[in-house]
């Protein structure tokens, strides 16, 4: 099944969360990943949700009916800045920290804290430098790591901007009951 | 006026600015602040009491469905909603305007497993069109307006409104003037013209065009439009259960209902049609059977106000997104003069020829009331179906409400739908078994004036027949109940009988004595055997001045035919018993 990842933006309300989430599961797929936080604008926030689906349309649709959501899009196919960041807490006795330290510096990692026998390392690219990085150091000893999930934003001026919906009057029209 | 109102006073000026009259629910703790400011109201607000909170979701479905307007239900924390989930996963499937109010326990409780505490909206997210969970009084003004807005407007639905007792509690000056503010939902009325009028050159091309007519039809009022525009174009019209009232039977160009248990026509038309119309229907599996079989030949046009619905279940050729009404509307409005569509016409005409042809060739109603099979039966349930058709359309003003099983499907097929729009109700994607009755209880709320019929199976029936004593506590005359007595829960039985060799496991079923029963909760109650007293027994019920039961004790092992087996092509259909 293809991986596909979809943005979207919610409005900052309880219970959005677990309403798109129990959206996705009520149909069997499985959640890859899924990052959450504020939008440009304060009452929006923006999702983007990495899931294996063969039809991903029925999801964007369904997401849809959910009241809250504001705007879904299915960017696996556009043109994307892709970015996920690893914490990494790696085994690190003296003897290997030069080792570590040089291959930080081949990714751009930064070592954010140095403890007696272990170093913390914080690092941040597309989801596939972020495994290569993993797969590299993983020999060192990970002793403990947190993806946050893949975030997504569509290159150039197309996208959504949350702006356009904010203080919107309610533009449906009803039509007239009879 | 800036008056300070508490919370269960803003709940009920809301539901009565927005035109609610009656409510059905019971109170319990945690909902008591409403029940004490609704006395107040009572004037304006009626209030039903219901015996079970599943009955009260119910009557609140049935008096939505049978007006097209907020059908509202209470219930307080805790087992209160839970007995609430069932119709509104009811209302759910089957795009019912559904308010359900619940009370929570406090706020500062909330969480700590207080008593009769339940997460309500966390049951019912997937079962709901929307959910709220309020905790404060100064929020419920604006909640009760923009759930109600919700259920009522695009794909209606049910929508649920917790609220802690606290927040009914307190006081507030309400702010009605608060705009809605959604920017998520904008539901579509107006069709797209570009794809209006590829629908249509697909069926001016068309030669075997047909029309599916659904729920949203009737839902959006659009009965009128649906048969100007059958009848200019000449296209056979299909309705499903839900469609039912959509479009008159008696109509020259009314096909009847298409799959599980439509007829062998409408099926093979499916089957054969080269293009389909849809509107307002959701190809649901009832209707399609197995869906990579269904409909081969045909370019598919598929008008619903729910985008998600579009290519769910069956792939869509022409995709409209529009209110079924203003759709309708816009089409008899590009349609060209009648001279250009005189090859469609010519091909509809053969078409229907055709279509009847294979409806006199396999059984069509009549054939099927009549057939040989049933002769000898003391009281084949047929003969308690043609009885009611015939009282039906002698005296009119009646609206029917069945259940779910054999006997509603034989009320689909039977009985001659030409009272309009809403004539029908019924459970149909939830197909919920005691369904009836307390539906009943709401649709004759609603409509006073008209004569409720319910036919009900003995094993919906005992689901939730206590209701019978709210129905006499509010005093309602107006009900009707033909139970459909064959001891079994006859479509388990049926299923049982035709796929699994006669292994009668769990459908056997006793009861009591229904028209004692009956008699025990002040109604009039009868016993009917035999056919030759079927008439003569709906027509004192017709005339008794309050609610009847009749029990029919109906031939026991009657199958519903035609059938499709489940998964099959709806092209392959049993019409009769192989074995009998």
């Amino acid at each position: 099944m293809k991986k596909h990842t979809i943005v979207a933006l919610v409005q900052d309300q309880p219970g959005v969360l677990s309403r798109v989430i129990g959206l996705i599961r009520r149909r069997g797929y499985n959640i890859e990943s899924l990052a959450v936080g504020h939008s440009e604008q304060p009452s929006i926030s923006r999702l983007t949700i990495v899931v294996e689906s063969t039809q991903v349309e029925q999801v964007v649709k369904q997401l849809y009916r959910l009241i809250e959501v504001i705007k879904v899009s299915d960017v696996t196919d556009d043109p994307t800045v892709e970015r996920e960041m690893v914490l990494l807490k790696l085994h690190a006795p003296i003897s290997v920290r030069h080792e570590i330290v040089a291959m930080c510096g081949v990714f751009d990692a930064k070592i954010v804290d140095v403890g007696s026998s272990t170093m913390i390392i914080e690092m941040s690219g597309t989801p596939s430098k972020v495994q290569n990085f993993i797969d590299t150091i993983r020999s060192y000893g990970i002793k403990e790591m947190m993806r946050t999930g893949r975030i997504a934003m569509v290159r150039g001026s197309r996208g959504h901007n949350a702006d356009q919906y904010v203080e919107s009057g309610n533009g449906a029209t009803a039509p007239v009951a009879n | 006026m800036s008056q300070e109102l508490t919370g269960a006073q803003i709940m009920c000026e809301a539901l009565i600015r927005e035109g609610v009259e009656v409510m059905f629910g019971i109170p319990g703790g945690a909902i008591m602040p409403f029940y004490f400011a609704m006395w107040e109201y009572r004037d304006r607000l009626r209030h039903v009491l219901c015996r079970h909170e599943q009955g009260a979701g119910h009557a609140a479905e049935g008096y939505a469905r049978s007006t097209g307007r907020i059908g509202v239900c209470i219930g307080t924390s805790g087992p209160g909603v839970t007995n609430l989930v069932t119709p509104v996963a009811d209302a759910m499937m089957d795009s019912t305007p559904l308010l359900a109010i619940c009370g929570q326990v406090g706020s500062h409780v909330l969480g700590k497993d207080a008593f009769q505490e339940t997460d309500i909206t966390g049951i019912t997210m997937p079962i709901t069109k929307h959910n709220y969970l309020v905790k404060n009084a100064s929020e419920l003004a604006y909640v009760f307006k923009e759930a109600i807005y919700i259920a009522t407007t695009g794909r209606p639905g049910p929508v649920l409104i917790d609220i802690t007792k606290d927040a009914m509690q307190k006081s507030c000056v309400p702010n009605w003037d608060r705009k809605l503010d959604l920017p998520g939902y904008k539901p579509t009325y107006q069709p797209n013209r570009k794809q209006l009028r590829e629908a249509l050159k697909l069926l001016r091309q068309a030669r075997k065009p047909l029309i599916i007519a659904g729920n949203g039809v009737i839902m959006a009022g659009a009965h009128a439009e649906l048969r100007h525009f059958a009848e200019r174009l000449r296209l056979p019209v299909i309705t499903t259960l839900h469609g039912i009232g959509a479009f008159p039977e008696e109509h020259p160009l009314s096909l009847g209902m298409p799959g599980m248990h439509g007829w062998v026509h409408c099926n093979r038309a499916i089957q054969e049609c080269d293009v389909l119309f849809n509107i307002g229907g959701r190809f649901d599996d009832r209707v399609t059977g197995k869906a990579s079989t269904f409909a081969p030949n045909a370019k598919v046009i598929h008008v619903d106000i729910d985008p998600s619905e579009i290519g769910k279940n069956v792939k869509v050729d022409v995709p409209i997104v529009a209110d079924a009404r203003m759709a309708l509307q816009a089409l008899l409005d590009e349609l060209p003069v009648k001279e250009e569509l005189a090859d469609l016409h010519a091909h509809a005409s053969d078409w229907m020829e055709y279509i009847r042809e294979l409806q006199d060739k396999h059984q069509g109603k009549q054939q099927y009331i009549n057939r040989a099979a049933v002769q000898n039966m003391a009281l084949p349930p047929h003969d308690v179906y043609a009885a009611l058709n015939r009282h039906i359309a002698e005296r009119g003003n009646i609206i029917v409400v069945t259940d779910v099983g054999q006997h509603q499907m034989w009320a689909a097929q039977l009985l001659d739908w030409n009272a309009g729009p809403r004539s029908h109700i019924t459970s149909g994607g939830a197909a919920t078994m005691g369904f009836s009755v307390p539906a009943a209880l709401g649709v004759a709320i609603a409509h006073p004036d008209k004569t409720v019929w319910v036919v009900c199976g003995d094993g919906g029936f005992q689901m939730t027949n206590q209701e019978m004593a709210t129905i006499i506590q509010e005093g309602i005359k107006n009900i009707k109940v033909a139970v459909i007595n064959n001891g079994y829960l006859g479509m388990v039985r049926q299923w049982q009988e035709l796929f699994e060799n006669k292994r009668y496991s769990g459908t056997p079923l006793s009861g009591p004595n229904f028209a004692k029963l009956a008699e025990a909760y002040y109604w009039k109650g009868m016993t009917v055997e035999h056919t030759n007293q079927v008439q003569a027994a709906i027509e004192e019920a017709q005339a008794t001045n309050g609610p009847v039961l009749i029990d029919f004790r109906v031939e026991r092992e009657v199958n519903v035919f035609p059938m499709v087996p489940q998964n099959a092509s709806i092209g392959d259909m049993i019409t009769e018993n192989s074995g009998a």
